[in-house]
């Protein structure tokens, strides 16, 4: 049976901050019902295997319930930051997009979005392929 | 008690001038206390204007505020409502002045309070700030200051307001202190009020970044779309005694106010979400609720604090050598290739002239932004191929000669580089390295004057 994943951009939201070396990514779930299987799936440290390249010296995530979001601390990752980085982007402004690259597995938690298209009836899979939206076939990506 | 309306002006110095116009009209038509607040001071800008102040007394300031004011000031004096901004960088005094000269411009009368002793560059030593700095290393060797700001809190503001400044302007203070300070003066919160204190140091948290909360920063369309993001409403917050507070925006702006927005610019710049560390109290938003009440309405409680820091954060600038960064473009057929030759052209005559200069390559259209200063990313990418192509050579050094030379050998790829060659831009500038310290409260000693027009 082929594991079907989806977008972590489709189920949540991203935004960076910055101080100094440290970069900061809040992720918001979009729907919170879906809170609980992203805590599953989008783990520290698979955030610090993404950010292999910046060489994060500590990532740590911490969780808001309330909020239906997650904080999402990197160390050492703006290489010196807006004061010292020779990259464009010292501030790590871009890098929000970067954890949204993620590739979630679907559960019955977290099924086929987006929900709007399975309102317009008909078979779910067929529309989320169609709009390239929601669940992808991993198989097809490869 | 009413609601206390505050709206933002600004989120950081390069911001939309006429921002403002809506959030004054909104707030000119509400009842009760209103406020109007700019964050107008980056870490950057403060030791830029040091620098010119030490050339001119009479500058150092924010020179935008007259751009940011001038549309303003008239109505907010008409109706009451009143400013505080941290344009005063280097010289809130000469800020106070310039605000005083701009209504009279304008044919009005304004008092200004103006909050000083956030400078520190002639309190502290360089040694001083060696020992204060936290996790030591910039500033090991004591060398000279540019400039060193301590982040004041709110009750200079607050004492400005209470001796009748109808603009405050600061210096450094923290972020969050223009909108506390207004709240602390509005509803006589002491230092116990802990959950208060910190009810407002989030609402700071949230305005001080301007249109960030109603929908700027946000956009991913057809993802997360945003109507009218070019004239996107500024926020207003209406703020309650208890510290809770509503969000929203003027109306007929375009933007977005909803559980999405609020969100994740509640999170913005913070680490710790139970213990974000502000001068006048520790804020903890773990228990904070945002909740949808209205069409761009969105209510935030439950924040609670903690008793303040011990010591104040401080930033210290040094001369950081200069940044040297140089462009050339390649397009069409082969453009990769053409590109990564110049690369390596550039990197081996280097490594023979300037052989400890870090030289950081990318590669516009293939890895930039996302790449690495070692390159490891970009060395991954080249066979990917690109018809349209712009390499950026960056490196800094406190020798500006070597870095030029770096700048001068991407500008002679036109002749002697790669076929294709186009578009050489390069430029140099200053950079200035900042490090943070931990500062006694008792070696601060903020002041606050009241100047109004002469004669």
């Amino acid at each position: 049976m082929t594991q079907r994943r989806i977008p972590l951009r489709m189920v949540a939201t991203a935004r960076s901050g910055d101080k100094g070396n440290r970069l900061n990514i809040a992720l918001v779930c979009r729907d919170p019902a879906h809170y609980p299987e992203i805590a599953r799936q989008v783990t520290a440290a698979r955030v610090a295997e993404l950010f292999t390249s910046r060489r994060p010296t500590a990532v740590v995530r911490y969780d808001l319930p309330k909020l239906s979001a997650f904080n999402f601390v990197l160390d050492d990752v703006l290489e010196g930051g807006v004061n010292a980085s020779l990259g464009l982007d010292g501030h790590g402004k871009s890098l929000s997009f970067l954890l949204l690259t993620l590739e979630l597995r679907c559960t019955e938690e977290l099924p086929e979005l987006p929900k709007q298209k399975s309102a317009d009836g008909g078979n779910d899979e067929k529309n989320s392929a169609g709009s390239g939206h929601g669940c992808v076939d991993a198989l097809s990506e490869r | 008690m009413n609601v206390v309306r505050i709206g933002a002006g600004a989120g950081f110095a390069g911001d939309r001038r006429d921002a403002a116009m809506p959030v004054v009209k909104a707030l000119a038509q509400a009842e009760g206390l209103r406020f109007l607040i700019y964050e107008t001071l980056a870490e950057r800008t403060l030791a830029a204007s040091q620098l010119a102040r030490q050339r001119d007394g009479a500058v150092g300031y924010n020179p935008a505020l007259a751009h940011f004011l001038r549309p303003v000031l008239r109505d907010c004096l008409d109706t009451g409502i009143r400013i505080v901004g941290n344009f005063g960088a280097a010289n809130p005094r000469a800020a106070g002045q310039r605000i005083v000269q701009l209504a009279e411009e304008l044919g009005c009368r304004l008092r200004v309070g103006i909050v000083e002793g956030d400078d520190l560059s002639g309190v502290l030593s360089p040694q001083d700030f060696a020992a204060r700095e936290i996790d030591g290393r910039l500033l090991a060797a004591a060398p000279p200051v540019i400039a060193a700001n301590a982040y004041l809190g709110a009750e200079p503001i607050a004492q400005a307001l209470a001796q009748g400044a109808d603009v405050v302007v600061t210096g450094r203070v923290a972020d969050s202190a223009l909108a506390l300070g207004p709240l602390l003066h509005a509803f006589g919160w002491t230092r116990d009020d802990l959950d208060r204190l910190a009810g407002g140091t989030l609402a700071g948290h949230l305005l001080e970044c301007g249109a960030q909360v109603t929908g700027g920063y946000f956009a991913d369309p057809g993802i997360k779309d945003v109507p009218g993001l070019a004239e996107v409403g500024y926020p207003i917050l209406e703020i309650a005694a208890d510290g809770s507070f509503v969000v929203t925006k003027p109306e007929g702006t375009g933007g977005r106010v909803d559980r999405l927005t609020v969100t994740e610019q509640t999170l913005y710049e913070i680490h710790d979400p139970a213990a974000y560390l502000a001068p006048d109290v520790v804020l903890d938003i773990t228990d904070v609720t945002i909740e949808e009440v209205g069409a761009d309405r969105v209510r935030v409680h439950g924040a609670r604090g903690k008793r303040r820091p011990d010591h104040l954060k401080a930033t210290v600038c040094i001369d950081g050598g200069v940044l040297g960064e140089a462009e050339i473009s390649y397009a069409g057929p082969n453009a990769a290739a053409r590109a990564k030759l110049a690369a390596d052209i550039i990197r081996e005559r280097l490594a023979r002239r300037a052989p400890d200069l870090q030289i950081r390559v990318d590669a516009i259209g293939l890895v930039s932004i996302l790449g690495d200063s070692k390159g490891a990313a970009l060395a991954d990418a080249w066979v990917e191929g690109a018809a349209d192509v712009r390499l950026r050579f960056a490196a800094q050094d406190k020798d500006a000669g070597k870095v030029e030379w770096l700048l001068d050998e991407v500008e002679a790829l036109y002749c002697a580089g790669p076929a294709g060659g186009a578009g050489v831009r390069r430029r140099l500038v200053p950079r200035l390295a900042s490090a943070s310290c931990l500062i006694e409260r008792a070696l601060v000693a903020p002041t606050v004057s009241i100047i109004g027009p002469s004669g």
